[in-house]
């Protein structure tokens, strides 16, 4: 459970594309995958205005806290939160335990639409998260040592913090 | 649990600021926060009540530049002091990479200092995390105070295995950059480790 989240071009485009998707045919605003700690994934539809950083690691409190919440009550978690505004609406769902699936909406979409969709991209992220999690440990075990961090000089950190 | 992105060239780290209540965690952000070029810094999310304690926690993420063509961030969080927010508390050390424990150095907040420390090491380890073995360090704070204990003393009680320790006065910013710069460092030699 505490191994770092690695991602590499592939599954990024996979989780892209899937995203893209489920913002389309939910007819959704924005819709954004973010890691438990508070890390954004990805992203699609409108962020142009939002500091979605801000957004994710708040949106990994608030799943955070529902899960103490849950925890309190005896269940294993709450999967799916639902915040109800004046414009716009937020659905937010667990993934594969892991990561946290975000869809705001407006009017132009419903409640109903979102949740079917989201049910849907759910698998299909989940397998990707598997599979992700699968290359990642078959790649530790092989000890393969491409990584660019081995490299790194105690020169490259002291410049970091000039 | 650091995110490595090699689609978007980006290493995440997250590091929380840990200590008693009004020991100076928030100020140390806000330091941080007044002294960084806005191209290098979010907007500074506080989670407070009405009286501007901290109710669940502040957040700042900060760029610091590049390693290796990635772009090194880091997500500072602090954790309310309260006693009685326990169970918040918890939630913000998942996945952390490193900590920093802000101790307030005013003789009749030592135990407090103490008992702070000691919950941060059982939290961490209900996580699965062993202080001893994350990168960490500790900040004594509110050194210009009249009444503050001796630092030998503090980091006799507070520091026994002798990691990284600063003397600060987050108010006027001495000791903030150090401390962070240190913890820091620490998480990338721990990831260069790992990688």
């Amino acid at each position: 459970m505490n191994t770092d989240l690695v991602m590499y071009e592939d599954e990024f485009k996979k989780i892209d594309e899937e995203l893209q998707r489920l913002n389309q045919q939910a007819n959704a605003k924005i819709t954004f995958l973010v890691d438990k700690n508070g890390q954004l994934i990805a992203s699609a539809g409108d962020t142009h205005d939002l500091d979605t950083t801000a957004l994710a690691s708040l949106t990994a409190g608030n799943i955070a806290a529902t899960g103490g919440i849950a925890r309190l009550l005896g269940e294993k978690e709450f999967s799916i939160l639902f915040h109800e505004g004046e414009r716009d609406n937020i659905h937010i769902s667990l993934i594969a335990q892991r990561v946290i699936l975000v869809v705001i909406f407006d009017q132009r979409s419903s409640l109903g639409l979102v949740r079917l969709r989201v049910k849907k991209s759910s698998e299909v992220l989940t397998k990707i998260f598997e599979d992700m999690v699968a290359k990642a440990e078959a790649e530790k075990d092989a000890g393969l040592d491409d990584s660019p961090f081995a490299e790194i000089s105690d020169e490259d950190i002291d410049n970091l913090f000039k | 649990m650091s995110f490595i992105n090699y689609s978007s060239r980006e290493i995440n780290c997250k590091l929380v600021y840990y200590g008693p209540g009004l020991c100076g965690k928030t100020t140390n952000l806000q330091f941080v926060y007044k002294k960084t070029n806005p191209d290098q810094k979010g907007k500074l999310i506080s989670l407070a009540t009405e009286t501007e304690r901290t109710l669940f926690f502040d957040f700042l993420p900060l760029a610091l530049g590049e390693i290796k063509g990635f772009k090194v961030r880091f997500h500072l969080y602090t954790v309310p002091g309260q006693v009685f927010y326990a169970a918040s508390r918890k939630l913000i050390l998942k996945g952390v990479d490193g900590v920093v424990f802000v101790s307030d150095s005013q003789i009749e907040r030592m135990e407090a200092n103490i008992e702070s420390l000691e919950d941060l090491r059982i939290n961490l380890a209900e996580q699965g995390y062993d202080l001893d073995k994350l990168p960490f360090t500790i900040q004594h704070n509110k050194r210009d105070l009249p009444n503050v204990a001796p630092i030998d003393e503090m980091n006799k009680l507070l520091n026994p295995n002798g990691v990284p320790w600063f003397e600060a006065i987050a108010t006027q910013g001495t000791g903030v950059f150090e401390t962070l710069k240190d913890v820091g460092k620490q998480v990338l030699v721990e990831l260069k480790k790992n990688y």
